[in-house]
């Protein structure tokens, strides 16, 4: 809502000092967003006068029609001779009052006016558009041709009311009263303390049965219809400066007389109305729903096939308009032949729902729709269409028909029962029972009773409903900045949980490890799947979709946090950094076996736990992932010697990390999935509740799909199931005890077939070791020619040492031996140098 | 055996000694003078083969050159070692100011770091923190929050709607990604018995294309207090505490009125600016880029929980009252740290995210 503080005036005596900006704060402060204030005409400085057109000489040879002109500027220009202006507007003639610009002027946008040599000729000034004078569109697409009675010479800035402040308003939905400059003046009448002079007090004539009929076959949609008829316009009146003016500073275009004022009417009193061209409306005007697939063509010129939720207004041969929201063409006010000389004025009142609903199923909202959504004041439409009567008997020479059509469905006014000290104890301020039935009274209520109140709400604030509706009016009057500032004592909290430190231990140590975190869009196209690799009935290819994606490429949720994290070492590489670590922890997103709707829960009440249980069991499954993938060196060659690129073992050590953070034993196995190099993967698995299941991947990605990627070779990545991993945690760890007596080392190198996995001889070696076994380290492995060509050995140093005693060699060597003896039984070793 | 002879002798070595220039020339005349076959050593075998009236005397004149003989050997000794140790420090002298980016430090998002340090606040104060899914019922995210089907509020939030089953159309579903983190709230106050004390730090989304101001996804940290007798006051103390603990001791905040349909009343709230400390406003020779010269910096929204969402949730309005708070965790992260452009916290660049670190 744009507010011209000049025309808010009208309404309250606002004291002649204040600026917009103090308004501004004012109203703020009573809760209207104004969000600025704009300045018209601040940087306009005169001369700026009425002319009146003498002559016009045609230029020829420019590429466009140009014309020279003499102007009677009355004395403006000092000399009282015609002033000589080249113009390259048509639409004015010799005779017509114009507005003219001097030079010494300086219009908006610091565009500064001198006499300057153009087309062969010297232009003394320029004749002005709306648009140069910043008076927004007029409309006419050219220069300002003023009515016939104005005096050259007179101040052009006066007239045209140029300088002026503009409050603009973002009203809340719950404010639809703001919509009006007479909600508005309320509030700032409120705020400075000052009598609002209502301009929807106004003698209203009884109904009568002689205005045009009217049916409404829907109550509930539309409690309010008032009819009046105005005969006998002048189709060649023109709106007035002053009423074109203000609807331009409040952001409308003028269009038409009848037309500006319902519209003006509109802003003033934040009753939308309708004009129809009595002549084109057959026989009763009727209110009902549409039927379905009904058509009907809007004054947008859009035809639109309704739906039986519609409330359309009818005459005898069917809709004539889209109540509320849009009137039909048909019965349009016709503008452009000027032949319209008896309009019916429709103002009516119609449920809030019912137009939102119909605003939103046919895209279309309007200045009315915006309105009625928000709640218009039922009790207003008597007193807008008497405004628009008299507007169309002054500016058009109407005559009001004594015919008044009222269709009121019967409603009680809306009363809420409090107790006095309500908003006090919602303030936590001791307001006292005076200052709420003052404050409640300002905003309009009528409230009766000593401690408990029965406040009944003003027809036009339908917002007031709830007990702390009527808190708020009187803690924002009173001042929300006189707030006291208190600290609520909650009872002592448990810190956070397990799962939460671990989220943030995840993150911490794989920072700490060289990794920078980049979280990405869960946004993803199905065709990665392909691009990955993934088997045609991989479960991860089960996504849930967007109704309305961002873009049609990426319509579903992510099932795997790799597209985005590769996608953002793509980026990183292709701005120059190649040596990349990155990671990623967050949700993805997996359908439920079987899709549900998730149903509207009741609000009145706490839903049952079968009822939560419902809505569970719509949701898909959210799991949170951590992954990392990384790409060129992990390791930067410098003066301490050479770097080391990121290789598959970077990858699979991440997994380690967040498996050690988590207190999880994390088994790493030979695996093949989907993007994976398939000799160059490991399987991730922990053990949950007893059963092993496998937590996620990690190693080189396969070359095929890094080529296919775009990604830079030798690319790494490791993801896996941080909630499964979790859940495998074996909890706090245990203090081991330290044992001060001294440590006996033995290395051992052992020779095995080059498929034997590490981890299996390890594992051997380490139960076949026994208790003494204190760790056991590999710290070497090759192959070599002597050992052939399917062989490879492997040297580890174990260190055994025992609880109570200092350990002979022997039997540090017998523990060796037995390590040893349940390798070779296990993996076929052989113990190098036996 | 003549005390000339044996004064010679000492003196020669007490000479050796001294001009012995490292420790292995002085390793040698240890071996000429102090050694089996030196003169000193020869004299003092010597003893032994005179008469008994002059062994005491000869005995006293070795044993007194050789006590000076091995007492100079020392002391040269450890003059030469502790040049030698010197030198040797100045040897390994290393130029300290070699870099060692052998791996290159990790670091965590901001905006991760942003949500956590904000929550910590709370945490610190006995509040919880409570999560919720991303991929939402509408109940929770709309109307268990008081937001009617038709409410207008609830279309301006441009809303991602998740597929249905087969034979359900557009937002059928019941399901969608949340747009805020108030639906947190209402799974907190039916997860817990009051009092409830949480924050809720996410991911939310909407409709918006990502450009300089607005993303997609972003993200909201939500404040939820519901006990006895809590007032609006509270909730003023409680965003003052908030902002002193992020920016300053002398920060404080102003409430405006607003509208959310969870909150009644409702506030928007701004925070005295951090840089210019509203010193700004009406002195254009001070503008002040991080508030525009408003001395306020807008945070978010709040207000006193709506009655209809504690009867939704299972709480009796007549006994408990409370009050939220949410706002955006990017806007904080522009205003806190200067970052001009919203796409920067999107896009992952490694050169963007390094310098923010472990903790912010």
């Amino acid at each position: 809502m744009r507010v011209p503080l000049s025309w808010l005036r009208e309404y309250v005596d606002l004291p002649a000092t204040e600026t917009g900006r103090d308004v501004q704060a004012k109203l703020i402060s009573a809760g209207l967003e104004v969000e600025r204030v704009e300045q018209l005409g601040a940087d306009l400085k005169g001369p700026l006068v009425v002319g009146q057109v003498l002559t016009i000489e045609e230029l020829e040879g420019f590429k466009k029609p140009i014309r020279f002109c003499t102007v009677d500027v009355g004395t403006a220009n000092g000399t009282g001779e015609p002033q000589e202006i080249v113009c390259g507007a048509r639409n004015f003639a010799v005779g017509d009052k114009v507005v003219v610009v001097l030079p010494g002027a300086v219009l908006p946008g610091d565009f500064a006016i001198a006499a300057r040599k153009t087309y062969g000729r010297t232009s003394h000034g320029m004749i002005c558009s709306g648009d140069e004078l910043g008076m927004g569109d007029d409309g006419s697409g050219g220069i300002i041709v003023l009515p016939p009675e104005m005096e050259p010479g007179t101040d052009a800035i006066e007239l045209l009311q140029l300088v002026d402040e503009v409050l603009d308003i973002a009203v809340t939905p719950d404010r639809g009263y703001a919509l009006s400059m007479r909600g508005v003046a309320r509030e700032a009448a409120i705020a400075y303390g000052l009598p609002l002079r209502d301009p929807a007090l106004l003698d209203v004539p009884a109904p009568n049965a002689f205005g045009h009929p009217v049916r409404v076959a829907d109550p509930i949609g539309c409690d309010r219809f008032t009819a009046r008829t105005v005969t006998g316009l002048d189709p060649d009146a023109q709106s007035p400066i002053w009423l074109r003016r203000r609807l331009q500073k409040a952001g409308m275009r003028p269009v038409s007389l009848a037309v500006d004022v319902t519209n003006y009417v509109m802003l003033e009193l934040g009753q939308p109305l309708h004009a129809y061209d009595r002549n084109r409306v057959e026989g009763t005007i009727g209110v009902r729903r549409a039927e379905q697939g009904e058509k009907l063509t809007t004054l947008d010129g859009v035809k639109r096939t309704l739906d039986a939720g519609d409330l359309v207004i009818t005459d005898d041969r069917g809709p004539i308009g889209l109540a509320g929201v849009m009137g039909g063409a048909h019965t349009e006010i016709d503008d452009t032949e000027g032949t319209t000389t008896e309009v019916v004025v429709e103002a009516a009142h119609f449920d809030p729902i019912s137009i939102a609903r119909t605003a939103r199923r046919h895209k279309l909202s309007s200045e009315a729709s915006k309105r009625f959504e928000r709640g218009a004041d039922p009790a207003a439409t008597s007193a807008a269409a008497q405004r628009t009567v008299d507007l169309l008997v002054l500016l058009a020479g109407g005559t009001a028909d004594a015919g008044v059509t009222e269709v009121i469905a019967p409603s009680a006014p809306h009363t809420i029962t409090i107790p006095a000290d309500h908003p006090d104890k919602v303030a936590g301020v001791p307001y006292g029972r005076e200052t709420v039935v003052r404050r409640l009274q300002q905003v309009g209520c009528d409230v009766y009773g000593q401690d408990e109140l029965i406040v009944t709400v003003p027809s036009w604030r339908p917002d007031l409903t709830d007990p702390n509706d009527l808190a708020e009016e009187v803690i924002r009057l009173e001042g929300y900045e006189n707030l006291p500032s208190t600290l609520p004592k909650p009872p002592a909290g448990l810190g956070l949980t397990d799962r939460q430190r671990l989220h943030r231990r995840v993150g911490r140590a794989l920072a700490g490890a060289g990794y920078v975190e980049a979280p990405n869009y869960p946004f993803i196209g199905e065709h990665v799947f392909d691009q990955f690799g993934l088997a045609a009935d991989d479960p991860k290819r089960k996504v849930v979709k967007l109704v309305n994606p961002l873009s049609d490429e990426e319509p579903a949720l992510r099932t795997t946090l790799l597209p985005g994290l590769l996608g953002a070492l793509r980026r990183n590489d292709g701005r120059g950094s190649h040596d990349l670590a990155l990671f990623e922890t967050g949700l993805v997103f997996h359908p439920q076996d079987e899709l549900r709707v998730a149903g509207r829960l009741p609000v009145d009440r706490r839903p049952t736990d079968e009822e939560i249980a419902s809505l569970t069991a719509a949701l898909p499954l959210q799991p949170r992932h951590a992954a990392v993938v990384l790409a060129g060196a992990r390791e930067q060659a410098g003066w301490w010697g050479k770097g080391r690129p990121a290789d598959w073992a970077d990858a699979i050590e991440a997994a380690r990390i967040l498996a050690r953070e988590s207190g999880t034993e994390l088994l790493v196995r030979s695996g093949q999935y989907g993007p994976w190099h398939p000799g160059r993967c490991a399987e991730l698995a922990v053990v949950v509740d007893g059963a092993e299941q496998v937590v996620g991947y990690a190693g080189e990605l396969h070359p095929g799909v890094l080529k296919t990627l775009g990604l830079p070779a030798r690319t790494c990545a490791m993801e896996l199931d941080l909630d499964l991993l979790e859940r495998a945690s074996s909890g706090h760890p245990k203090g081991p005890k330290i044992s001060t007596f001294p440590v006996a080392t033995q290395d051992v190198a052992l020779v095995v077939d080059k498929s034997v996995p590490h981890a299996d001889v390890e594992a051997a070696l380490h139960e076949g070791a026994g208790e003494l076994l204190e760790s056991i380290r590999l710290f070497d492995e090759y192959e070599s020619e002597q050992l052939g060509a399917d062989k490879k050995s492997l040297a580890y140093a174990l260190r055994f040492r025992a609880a109570d005693r200092t350990l002979t060699v022997d039997e540090a060597s017998a523990a060796r031996d037995a390590a040893v003896a349940l390798a070779t039984e296990r993996t076929g070793a052989v113990l190098r140098g036996a | 055996m003549k005390p000339e002879e044996i004064e010679r002798m000492r003196d020669e070595a007490l000479a050796a000694f001294a001009a012995a220039g490292d420790l292995d020339a002085l390793q040698e005349a240890k071996v000429a003078h102090t050694g089996g076959t030196s003169p000193l050593a020869l004299a003092n075998r010597e003893i032994g083969a005179l008469p008994p009236q002059a062994k005491a005397a000869a005995g006293k004149l070795v044993g007194q050159a050789r006590g000076a003989v091995n007492k100079a050997l020392a002391a040269r000794q450890g003059e030469l070692e502790a040049e030698r140790d010197a030198r040797v420090l100045v040897e390994e002298a290393v130029d300290v100011t070699l870099p060692y980016d052998r791996v290159p430090a990790g670091a965590r998002h901001p905006l991760t770091t942003m949500m956590e340090r904000v929550a910590d606040v709370f945490v610190s104060m006995g509040y919880e923190i409570a999560e919720g899914p991303e991929v939402e019922a509408e109940w929770f995210n709309f109307d268990a929050l008081n937001f009617t089907p038709d409410h207008p509020a609830r279309q301006m939030q441009d809303t991602f709607f998740v597929q249905g089953p087969e034979g359900t159309h557009g937002d059928e579903s019941g399901v969608v990604l949340r747009t805020h983190t108030s639906p947190v709230q209402a799974r907190a106050l039916l997860d817990r018995e009051p009092p409830v004390y949480v924050v809720c730090p996410g991911r939310v989304y909407r409709t918006d294309e990502l450009d300089a101001t607005h993303t997609p996804v972003f993200h909201q940290i939500e404040l939820l207090a519901v006990d006895e007798g809590l007032t609006m006051a509270d909730l003023k103390g409680t965003l003052d505490h908030m902002v002193q603990s992020l920016f300053g001791s002398d920060m404080k905040t102003r409430l405006r009125p607003n509208y959310f349909p969870f909150t009644e009343p409702s506030a928007e709230m701004d925070m005295l600016c951090y840089v210019c400390k509203g010193e700004s406003v009406g002195n254009p020779d001070r503008p002040c880029r991080t508030c525009s010269s408003e001395g306020w910096i807008e945070l978010g929204g709040c207000g006193m929980v709506n009655p209809r969402v504690l009867v939704a949730c299972g709480v009796d309005p007549e006994k408990y009252s409370g009050f939220a708070f949410g706002f955006g965790i990017e806007r904080m992260l522009m205003f806190r740290h200067s970052v001009e452009d919203m796409r920067d916290m999107v896009e992952g660049d490694v050169r963007f995210t390094r310098p923010f670190g472990m903790e912010i």
